[in-house]
């Protein structure tokens, strides 16, 4: 077992040196970070050719890869190009904030899941059933960004003409969030939104899985067997068949966390939260591999430590599985 | 609707007409008099056909590959073309999708728009097919170092952040036209390619996997025995069993591509204008405020109709080309 983890992780640390060369290329070989500064008119000579020396902008790609490395490594992922501003501090915050609405969203999508998953596989081909299934094919077939549009313009008409405010449909929170239950209450009525934008392809895709593992189990000759031998219809189900259907589940959502972070780029953007996403798209446009680059690492790496979490998980909770 | 689908099959894509005209074969089904001896084709045929969603999915997607590629007549406007007189108007009779803020009428570029859309999709599930069904067959059928460089490749773009990656790529790379050497490759072609890049991989695992338990069945060994080469066993006798697998894959990958496609150009990182596409209709609407709801709405609308059509068809067809189904009658 222990093993077995040491070998990923060693294969994940050469895919993540691997990936990060690549994409540092072609980040620098077709973009001019100081495209931007250039056509600045008060920007000077002077001013341009200090970044080039201090970014060794004038040196061949693969120099200047190791010159990030080192960088990334001993001093923290380095600074932006041009503000020479560090990327750490920035970028533990976004984080945080991403993280409230990410974990938020992920319990909530799961729970959810969860109650139709079971529903549905307990009452195949019943109305609840159909409902369910069209609204995951909806859900699957939805584009995230305009779920977020379509949620914003609701609530803005709702606004415009009720006078009430259910949802704030931007930004992180009010003006004056106040502090303690005010301050909560404020986030939530931010978060509301893109947390339900957050869960719509969650709970589309967990509740699918979760169906077809809970009617799996349901139909195995254990739980046949349990019913044969007297166990109550509500044991059954709960500590037979529920148990053992949240394995897959365990993996489907541990695997998820890449989809994951596209959900929310778009929903972050659309929103205007100053999280992770925004963050991304905001230095995309700007065109500053430094900041990318250590966005790119961060979250490469939280998905293989995810996908690691899946299959020591999965072999935790099934022991039927064995490493070699 | 049977009679439905051959009306239209004229010009259509091949597999569209395999699945048309099967009106003689059903009528001799239901008289049940004689065993006609059927192929595997007609099997699947029927089945498709039974699956009511399927075909009339497939019916709307044909309608709507109709208006994308005759879009110059189908369209009540021209893409750029000016109504000054209404300008940011409500959808009516004259404007039944509305106009923007510059008086362009919504619908035609939404038609424009689709056309771009639809056209990148179909490329990138062809593309990407092509790609990972080569990977896969290569990888499964020779195996040993082969197959376990292709393999670790593959999970390399596996373990990237999908979206992330795409949009490094999409700004870096698809924001103009590029030219390698001779070649110039044309903006939305780029996106095109460099969506294909992250799609195929999860095809060539399926693919390998039917390569790798197929190559050592007994119809294999004869055809080698009778002097086959490798190419033709994996192209001719391998190949046709994983036919279910590769066109079920390519319609979900077709529904990925619309979907990732219009976030992309949501973001503002892929097709670019003079481009139209859906996702940078949606952007464009968006600008202008909550108050233009028609702008944003209806592009939306239709990646969602598409979406949800490619997807039907792909259920359908996965149970049409799964041999073990059985035709219930």
């Amino acid at each position: 077992m222990l093993i077995y983890i040491v070998r990923r992780l060693l294969y994940s640390v050469v895919v993540l040196i691997a990936a990060s060369f690549i994409i540092f290329s072609f980040v620098s070989l077709s973009n001019d970070p100081l495209a931007f500064l250039k056509m600045q008119p008060n920007a000077s000579e002077q001013t341009i050719e200090n970044i080039t020396k201090r970014k060794h902008l004038d040196q061949s790609i693969p120099v200047q890869y190791v010159y990030w490395a080192k960088d990334a490594i001993t001093n923290q992922f380095g600074t932006t190009t041009i503000g020479n501003r560090p990327i750490l501090p920035d970028l533990t915050r976004v984080m945080g904030h991403t993280l409230q609405l990410v974990i938020a969203a992920e319990i909530l999508a799961i729970l959810v899941a969860v109650i139709i998953g079971v529903y549905s596989a307990l009452r195949q081909y019943s109305m609840f059933d159909y409902t369910a299934t069209t609204f995951s094919f909806v859900g699957l077939a939805t584009p995230v960004f305009w779920l977020a549009l379509m949620l914003q313009v609701l609530f803005v008409n709702i606004y415009l003409w009720f006078d009430v405010r259910i949802f704030y449909t931007a930004s992180l929170s009010g003006v004056d969030p106040g502090s303690g239950l005010h301050f909560v209450l404020d986030r939530a009525q931010h978060l509301g939104l893109p947390i339900i934008v957050l869960m719509a392809a969650s709970v589309a895709t967990y509740s699918r899985y979760m169906r077809a593992s809970m009617l799996e189990v349901v139909n195995s000759d254990y739980v046949r067997t349990a019913r044969a031998k007297g166990v109550a219809e509500r044991g059954v189900t709960m500590r037979h068949a529920f148990r053992n259907a949240l394995i897959p589940l365990v993996t489907i959502v541990a695997l998820n966390f890449g989809g994951l972070l596209g959900g929310v780029v778009v929903t972050e953007t659309v929103f205007a939260l100053d999280g992770m996403g925004l963050y991304f798209v905001t230095q995309l446009q700007l065109g500053d591999p430094y900041p990318v680059m250590a966005w790119l690492m961060v979250t490469a790496t939280l998905v293989i430590v995810f996908n690691l979490i899946a299959d020591i998980a999965y072999g935790f909770l099934d022991p039927r599985v064995r490493y070699d | 609707m049977t009679e439905q689908v051959p009306a239209t099959s004229g010009a259509v894509t091949a597999p569209a007409e395999r699945l048309g005209s099967s009106a003689d074969l059903s009528l001799s089904y239901e008289s049940g008099l004689e065993l006609k001896a059927r192929s595997q084709w007609a099997y699947a045929r029927m089945r498709f056909l039974r699956h009511r969603l399927a075909v009339g999915s497939l019916i709307i997607l044909i309608l709507i590959g109709f208006v994308a590629i005759f879009a110059k007549q189908v369209a009540p406007h021209g893409f750029n073309d000016q109504d000054l007189v209404n300008i940011a108007a409500a959808p009516s009779w004259d404007h039944p999708f509305g106009t923007d803020l510059l008086g362009r009428d919504y619908l035609s570029r939404v038609i424009y728009g689709l056309r771009t859309s639809l056209w990148v999709a179909f490329f990138v599930a062809l593309l990407s097919t092509a790609f990972g069904t080569a990977v896969g067959a290569v990888a499964g059928y020779y195996g040993g170092t082969t197959d376990n460089l292709l393999m670790r490749f593959t999970d390399l773009i596996l373990t990237l952040p999908g979206l992330a990656v795409l949009l490094t790529a999409a700004a870096f790379l698809g924001q103009q036209s590029q030219s390698i050497g001779p070649i110039s490759i044309s903006q939305p072609v780029m996106i095109g390619l460099i969506l294909a890049f992250l799609f195929w991989t999860g095809l060539a695992r399926i693919v390998r996997g039917v390569y790798l338990s197929l190559r050592e069945k007994e119809f294999v060994e004869a055809a080698k025995a009778s002097g086959a080469g490798d190419m033709r066993i994996m192209v001719r006798h391998i190949l046709p069993n994983c036919v279910g697998p590769i066109v079920v894959t390519m319609t979900l990958i077709i529904a990925t591509a619309i979907l990732v496609e219009a976030a992309l150009s949501f973001l503002g990182f892929g097709i670019q204008p003079p481009n139209p596409a859906l996702g940078s209709l949606i952007a464009e609407g968006n600008v202008g405020g909550l108050g233009y709801w028609w702008l944003v709405t209806y592009p939306g609308l239709v990646i969602v109709i598409i979406a949800l059509a490619v997807n039907f068809i792909g259920d359908g067809l996965r149970d049409a080309l799964d041999p073990t189904q059985r035709l219930r009658a």
